[in-house]
């Protein structure tokens, strides 16, 4: 690694410095509406003096806990997760990174009750180019669809989804995968994988403040530096320049 | 019960960049306007914690609430349309900036053929060319009668970008250099030019420089932060309304600005308006505002529902090709790329900007021969650098499982060594691509949806199959280890498809018979009826749009003035 900064840029206070150096932004210079004054205004402690902030090692994290599922659902989804994006010499997996507890909290959300989608009727079965037409919420299909895994599991090999081998677990998902499970109240059990596997996806890579990607190891993985407010440099650099990932809780007090 | 207000002389429905043009250009004149929008007000601060791709790009924070409205779709007359009932393909912007807040900033001009395609096209290949099916029009409005507007345009936008040879003269260069020449760009620029092209820097709105506009806006270069399109600009860089011209319409005191402000008819009699009625989003109030110009912004498919929902200009009838509201409803074919897996190479692919891209100019509009093509017009052939999300990017050569242990893998091994050779290629109207009211599905406040009648043309698949190769050619000179090309354009799926540049629905042109507003987009209807957007593109060509409507917009706000002073058609 040529240029590794790792480390680097933690600090609050530096890094607003040189965003404001590398901006070319100066007091008085380019008035550019309410957000450099904020940034100005509330950056630099008045009285020119730094806090100092003792940062408790976090031992438990509040945020790890269920809004939505019952226990069993969460050891399902956290089982079922993790064959989509599973642990191995790269990194940790989708258990490790937290993305059930991500899963919950979503389906704890709006969007779990699907508040910004179009939902009044008629419902028809739609051409394969109309896009879905599932009446059924987010939240409800997914609860379906997990009861459904204890289904097809005992069904076929007589054991909770749980307590089945990785490559067991495997069968049953592409088994959902093709629509060959059963029906969730008239929906298809490849709409229970989609939604897993896009929550999974999310759970791994969304900022931290979601409940996955846990210590942003989801990030650290592919090296990808999160939510960084400048890349002046690196954007000319032709050496890869890896960046210790930082999340949005550094954009607050800005 | 509707409240009836005192009357003005302007009223603008939608606070996009069409809208923010029109009021800021007309309040500067002195003339009071009252701007009606229905979603958020919004500030550049909103901005700073924007940083968010599950919020902002994948729950789509920015776009219209599909509750309250959406569109319907179906791909031909004979099966049911069926509701968007949430975001796959168009992200329709809300709230004040609308699109303009959302948006890349890729910021082309036209070409000279565009506005004239019909006459050209048949002058070059005799009258037969153009397919009987293919209502191809002249725009009745000229390249260097537009020129100026986009002149204007740029300037108060701060257009970042270099003067391209092939395409239609420039009064002046850009007001800002071109954005950062990156190493991804360069493997581009030195494949392209060992092949023969001309490669240039993607025309951009996120500021190359520091900028000063002719308002006295000033505005901080681009950071290359990577979050563009889906999100707001938290330093500015990028060019939108909320931090151009809403501030300076703002500054004069004569924009009365109403947010949350849902305009549901143009009250009319069928040859003149005398205002609108909207709804308070929040309370269910209803009201009425009367006006001298009613000015319709408020994108592509709600301008054609408004005016069908008010009963104001012909529609359109598929059967007959008679009527104008709802034809002509166009969009882009990017379905022609090429992927490119690099096993011992990495590039700082997290960084980048929504305009950082590089393109050739030889593959558009009719810069190359169709003589023995099937097809018209062309494709801008492109690589840019947008900075890769992790949630949206997880390529993976094909054959790849989808998910499980080889996903993770392929998926990790090439998140920062994967380059796209990409296309965005023209859409040509096709006599069954059109937009009417559904008869079936309504919006929160009962008024029926737009419904979509569209599906890619025989026209879209040559030019895919065409312009493919070229990405593949152009891929193989960049030498990676592996290759993906997309080369068939499939059925259109509103909920799988990624291009969201529509136009069309209320086409300008010098007809009456064929065109729906004249060539400052005026009605030829109901003279003080205005309405602006890429809705007025007769077709729409291989370039993102928002350069062309806003240009549009300055020419309108033009027209506006005068009207105001004589009434009257202004051609």
């Amino acid at each position: 690694m040529p240029d590794n900064e790792k480390g680097n840029g933690t600090d609050k206070t530096s890094t607003r410095r040189a965003f404001l150096k590398s901006s070319g932004l100066t007091i008085g210079g380019l008035v550019v509406g309410g957000t450099i004054g904020t940034f100005l205004g509330r950056g630099e402690p008045e009285t020119g003096v730094k806090t100092e902030q003792a940062e408790p090692t976090p031992v438990q994290n509040p945020n790890e806990a269920l809004m939505f599922f019952y226990p069993d659902e969460y050891q399902k989804t956290m089982a079922a997760a993790e064959r989509i994006f599973p642990a191995d010499d790269l990194g940790p997996g989708a258990k490790e990174l937290n993305v059930a507890i991500y899963i919950d909290h979503q389906l704890a959300s709006q969007w779990g009750v699907n508040a910004r989608d179009y939902r009044l009727g008629p419902w028809y079965n739609p051409e394969p180019t109309q896009g879905s037409q599932i009446k059924l919420l987010r939240k409800d299909l997914f609860r379906l669809g997990l009861k459904e895994l204890d289904n097809y599991s005992n069904k076929n090999y007589q054991k909770d989804f749980v307590a089945l081998e990785a490559s067991e677990q495997d069968e049953i998902l592409v088994a959902f995968e093709q629509g060959e499970a059963g029906s969730l109240s008239g929906v298809s059990s490849s709409e229970f994988f989609k939604l897993l596997r896009t929550l999974t996806m999310e759970g791994v890579y969304a900022d931290p403040m979601y409940g996955g990607n846990n210590q942003m190891n989801g990030w650290a993985m592919r090296k990808y530096p999160g939510t960084r407010m400048n890349y002046v440099k690196e954007i000319e650099s032709t050496e890869f320049i890896e960046l210790e990932p930082q999340s949005l809780r550094n954009h607050m007090g800005h | 019960m509707t409240t009836k207000l005192p009357k003005v002389p302007v009223v603008v429905v939608g606070m996009g960049w069409a809208g923010s043009i029109i009021s800021a250009e007309l309040t500067k004149a002195g003339i009071k306007v009252v701007g009606l929008e229905r979603g958020k007000e919004r500030k550049m601060s909103d901005y700073l914690m924007v940083h968010d791709e599950l919020r902002f790009q994948h729950r789509e924070e920015l776009m219209q609430d599909l509750s309250k409205e959406t569109i319907t779709h179906r791909n031909n007359k004979k099966i049911r349309a069926l509701p968007m009932r949430h975001y796959g393909t168009f992200i329709v912007g809300d709230g004040l900036g609308g699109a303009g807040s959302h948006w890349n900033g890729q910021t082309y001009r036209f070409l000279p053929y565009d506005f004239e395609i019909k006459t050209l096209t048949e002058k070059r290949y005799g009258a037969g060319k153009i397919k009987p099916e293919i209502p191809l029009q002249d725009w009745g409005i000229t390249y260097d009668e537009i020129e100026p507007y986009y002149d204007t345009f740029e300037k108060m936008a701060g257009i970042s970008g270099e003067t391209v040879e092939l395409y239609g003269e420039r009064s002046n260069p850009y007001p800002t250099g071109p954005m950062l020449k990156t190493p991804v760009l360069e493997e581009f620029e030195k494949a392209t030019k060992k092949l023969g092209y001309k490669p240039y820097i993607m025309p951009s709105a996120n500021l190359s420089e520091n900028y000063t506009n002719p308002d006295g806006i000033s505005r901080a270069a681009c950071q290359y932060c990577a979050y563009c399109e889906n999100f707001g600009c938290e330093y500015g860089a990028k060019a939108d309304p909320v931090v151009t011209v809403i501030p300076v319409a703002k500054e004069t005191g004569n924009l009365d600005l109403r947010t949350h402000a849902n305009v549901t008819r143009i009250v009319n009699d069928g040859t003149k308006a005398t205002g609108v009625i909207y709804v308070n989003t929040f309370t269910g109030e209803e009201f009425e505002q009367p006006a001298e110009v009613v000015v319709v912004t408020s994108y592509v498919f709600n301008n054609a529902r408004l005016l069908l929902n008010s009963n104001l200009g012909k529609p359109y009838n598929p059967d007959t090709g008679e009527g104008v509201i709802g034809k002509n409803y166009c969009y882009q074919v990017s379905s022609g790329y090429s992927t490119l897996y690099y096993d011992d190479k990495e590039w700082n692919l997290y960084a980048g900007a929504g305009a950082l891209g590089i393109e050739i100019p030889e593959y558009t509009g009719d810069n190359f021969d169709h003589s023995d093509l099937n097809f018209l017009h062309g494709a801008g052939i492109r690589t840019t650098q947008y900075g890769n999300r992790p949630i949206a990017t997880n390529h993976a050569p094909v054959g790849t499982p989808s998910w499980g242990a080889e996903f993770k893998k392929q998926s990790i091994k090439y998140a920062n060594s994967v380059l796209q050779v990409k296309s965005q290629g023209a859409s040509l109207p096709h006599r069954n691509n059109y937009l009417d009211l559904d008869p079936t599905y309504k919006d929160a406040y009962g008024m029926p949806l737009l419904r979509m009648t569209y599906d890619y043309t025989e026209q879209d698949k040559q030019l895919v199959k065409y312009i493919s190769k070229v990405t593949r050619k152009i891929a193989e000179e960049m030498g990676p280890d592996h290759i993906d090309t997309v080369g068939e354009q499939a059925a259109f799926n509103v909920n799988v498809d990624t291009n969201t540049h529509n136009t069309g629905g209320v086409i300008m042109g010098a007809d009456p018979e064929t065109s729906a507003v004249n060539s400052y987009l005026q009605m030829w209807d109901a003279d003080n009826v205005f309405v602006i957007g890429a809705s007025a593109f007769p077709h729409n060509s291989c370039f993102n749009p928002t350069a062309t409507l806003s240009a549009l917009a300055y020419r309108a706000s033009e027209g506006i003035e005068r009207y105001l002073k004589g009434g009257g058609s202004l051609v």
